[in-house]
């Protein structure tokens, strides 16, 4: 007897792209060959399995076997905008770019005053109306490497928002980047693809966020590119509210110019499974980078962060700190890598991974790893794994306070190191609202914070 | 106010209290000195309910109540104090916060209201000049970074602002230069009052020329073995702990 199989994932895959791009001739042919690429390389690659190194405490298996439907092309339909309320920060002025289930939003989006020559606009759009401006840049920093899902966006691409910051350049308010998953009968998917290019002596401030209404299972994938001039300025900040049934990959790359400053914040607290990657490299001396992450995980999630920081030049620092929090029988993943190259010398490189186990049977693995080939340089690593400090309860007992608010206090405490290194206050004070609402008793300090 | 009857405890398989038996009177300040080791940090431990301690025996009565029956907020909300000899660090917490919620939490379990955020900010401005504290030190983390002599200011302010009936203080003195001795010792002074009793544990005569107890007490190797006033701790100095019955530990090896 024999017994159906069902269809290769890969070969669904591929068919997909026959069927929705192949046939598509209203794209330039230099997109259609970015997307070939894509599509080439994922037919290679596959879905990673257990002995792939990137993803050895991560199976991806509930992804690959799911099938998922991708959204016609062009604009999404229209929302209420109360909908996307809980996802926005108060009194935060920005200007904000919403995609729905992939789609650009414009019902949704709306600019604030921009300085001149700043451009703040629909990816898809760009690429319809002045390709010229994109083609050099695209695929170009978030290169085609090992990473399947990289390749199945770069394949895929629907839409995401286009930052262009011209030289000396300052946007003093944040722009916000809001991607939306709205449940639906079926699996779906989305591919959403940024762009951000700051020219030298720039400055810019992003929040790009990922967040799903709950009751539906669907797989957000994307990808942002980011390219810092000379001495500009970037602070970046990622804030991961998918739904409860939802997988989650991403893939940050940053390429620095010379004496620029990057600040990364990536928090995660949604979804079912995630996968975080940031890459980062030195393109120039006098770098500066900050990696500072946080994942607060309870129930089943999982939720890996895979960071790299290229020391590919002197004379650069980097500081990582990635906290996590994990309740229930959540589990983390960290591996980070900080390369220096043999030239960079006088590099300083710090990398730390903490986590605090709220449970028994929450799981971390974590390998944080440097790789030095110069002989001048000063770098650490190191990663925790612990509990609650009982002596620490004990003290905040002692002074009348209730255990539960003292486990909440500290746990607060801990994961508040990353919070409050966030500048922008609303996001901040959303931020600490998110954290501080999942922990018992935690609405009751909110307010008196 | 406590009363303390054959008190046996111990941490893990090791007894270290064997049969203490103690009476503080209302208002009364009394002096535990006693070598490393004879089990005083552990008596101050088991008063406020550390975890770590196991009392196998014996009973204590704070104001009539069984204080061992109680949880260790139970017993701050009841007007018990530990000034820890090692005050815990706890950044990302503010000072201002953490005394907020003390305060509130003894005020409901007395069936107060919340404290009003401006009678809040009197309370502690007051108080932080009973201890010669600035304005910032309430918007730190507790404890986060403090000096040793900052850590055991904080504790002082802390029970100034709660206003503990039965205040232990452990080792207060540890660590602390002349200069700061004298800043946290008059703080204590200013707490003096016919309704506070105090329990003063120190491993040397030093602290008690600045807080002048009514009682001293000697613990040796687990036990009281010796009472007397004031005089008992400048003997103590003289002579060391070496003369006492079933001391073990070494004499103090320094002097004030």
């Amino acid at each position: 007897m024999t017994v159906a199989s069902a269809p290769d994932p890969v070969d669904a895959y591929v068919g997909e792209f026959d069927r929705l791009v192949r046939e598509d001739g209203t794209e330039p042919l230099w997109v259609r060959k970015v997307r070939e690429s894509g599509i080439e390389r994922f037919r290679g690659l596959g879905f990673p399995g257990p002995k792939d190194e990137a993803w050895k405490y991560t199976s991806v298996a509930p992804i690959a076997r799911t099938p998922f439907e991708m959204e016609p092309r062009g604009e999404a339909p229209s929302i209420p905008a109360d909908l996307i309320d809980p996802f926005t920060f108060g009194v935060l002025k920005c200007s904000q770019l919403v995609f729905l289930n992939g789609r650009f939003a414009p019902k949704l989006s709306y600019l604030r005053w921009l300085p001149e020559g700043v451009r703040v606009r629909s990816l898809a759009e760009v690429v319809r109306t002045d390709p010229g401006t994109v083609e050099p840049r695209l695929s170009r920093t978030a290169e085609l490497d090992g990473n399947p899902f990289t390749a199945l966006n770069t394949a895929f691409m629907q839409d995401g928002a286009f930052i262009n910051v011209p030289e000396g350049r300052i946007v003093e308010e944040a722009i916000h980047l809001l991607f939306v998953s709205t449940p639906h009968r079926v699996p779906t998917v989305s591919h959403p693809r940024n762009l951000v290019l700051l020219g030298d002596n720039s400055q810019l401030t992003v929040i790009e966020s990922y967040v799903g209404l709950d009751g539906g299972t669907y797989l957000t994938n994307s990808v942002t590119e980011v390219a810092v001039g000379a001495n500009a300025v970037l602070d970046h900040h990622k804030v991961q509210r998918e739904g409860a049934d939802a997988y989650h990959v991403a893939r940050m790359d940053v390429v620095q110019g010379p004496g620029s400053g990057v600040t990364c914040h990536s928090m995660a607290f949604g979804g079912a499974l995630a996968r975080n990657d940031v890459n980062t490299r030195f393109d120039g001396e006098g770098g500066d980078l900050v990696l500072n992450g946080l994942y607060a995980l309870e129930g089943r999630q999982h939720v890996d962060n895979h960071t790299l920081i290229d020391h590919a030049k002197p004379n650069c620092t980097s500081s990582e700190l990635y906290k996590g929090v994990l309740d229930g029988g959540s589990r983390g993943v960290f591996y980070g890598k900080v390369i220096v190259r043999k030239d960079a010398q006088k590099t300083v490189a710090r990398q730390t991974n903490k986590n605090l186990m709220l449970s028994k049977d929450a799981h971390v693995d974590s390998t944080p790893g440097l790789e030095i080939l110069a002989n001048d340089v000063k770098c650490t690593h190191g990663s925790s794994i612990g509990q609650l400090d009982p002596d620490a309860i004990f003290y905040l007992r002692s002074r009348a306070i209730d255990p539960e608010t003292a486990r909440t206090l500290l746990t607060y405490a801990f994961a508040a190191e990353i919070v409050r290194q966030v500048k922008v206050a609303p996001l901040r004070i959303k931020l600490d609202q998110l954290l501080l609402s999942r922990l018992p008793r935690g609405e009751s300090i909110r307010e008196s914070l | 106010m406590l009363e303390i009857r054959n008190l046996h405890a111990r941490v893990a398989d090791k007894e270290i209290l064997k049969g203490v038996d103690l009476t503080v009177g209302k208002g009364e300040v009394h002096a535990i000195m006693g070598p490393n080791g004879s089990g005083k940090s552990t008596l101050a431990g088991v008063l406020a309910g550390r975890p770590l301690y196991q009392v196998t025996e014996g009973q204590v009565l704070y104001e009539g109540k069984d204080l061992l029956a109680m949880k260790p907020e139970v017993r701050a909300r009841e007007g018990v104090f530990l000034a820890f000899q090692y005050p815990v660090e706890i950044p990302g917490v503010s000072n201002a916060y953490f005394l907020k919620a003390a305060v509130n939490a003894v005020r409901r379990h007395r069936g107060l209201e919340e404290i009003d955020a401006m009678d809040f900010v009197n309370l502690i401005s007051e108080k932080m000049k009973l201890l010669g504290l600035d304005e910032s030190f309430m918007k730190r983390g507790l404890n986060e970074g403090f000096s040793g002599g900052e850590k055991k200011r904080n504790e002082i302010f802390q029970m100034a602002v709660l206003e503990p009936r039965l205040a232990v203080l452990d080792e207060t003195d540890s660590g602390l230069d002349i200069d700061a001795l004298r800043v946290v010792a008059s703080g204590v002074n200013a707490l003096r009052s016919p309704e506070r009793s105090m329990l003063l544990i120190t491993h040397y005569q030093r602290l008690l020329n600045y807080i002048v107890p009514d009682v001293v007490h000697v613990l040796s190797n687990g036990r009281i073995a010796k009472t007397g006033g004031k005089e008992l701790a400048l003997e103590l100095e003289r002579t060391g702990y070496a003369g006492l019955e079933g001391t073990v530990g070494p004499a103090p090896a320094g002097r004030a």
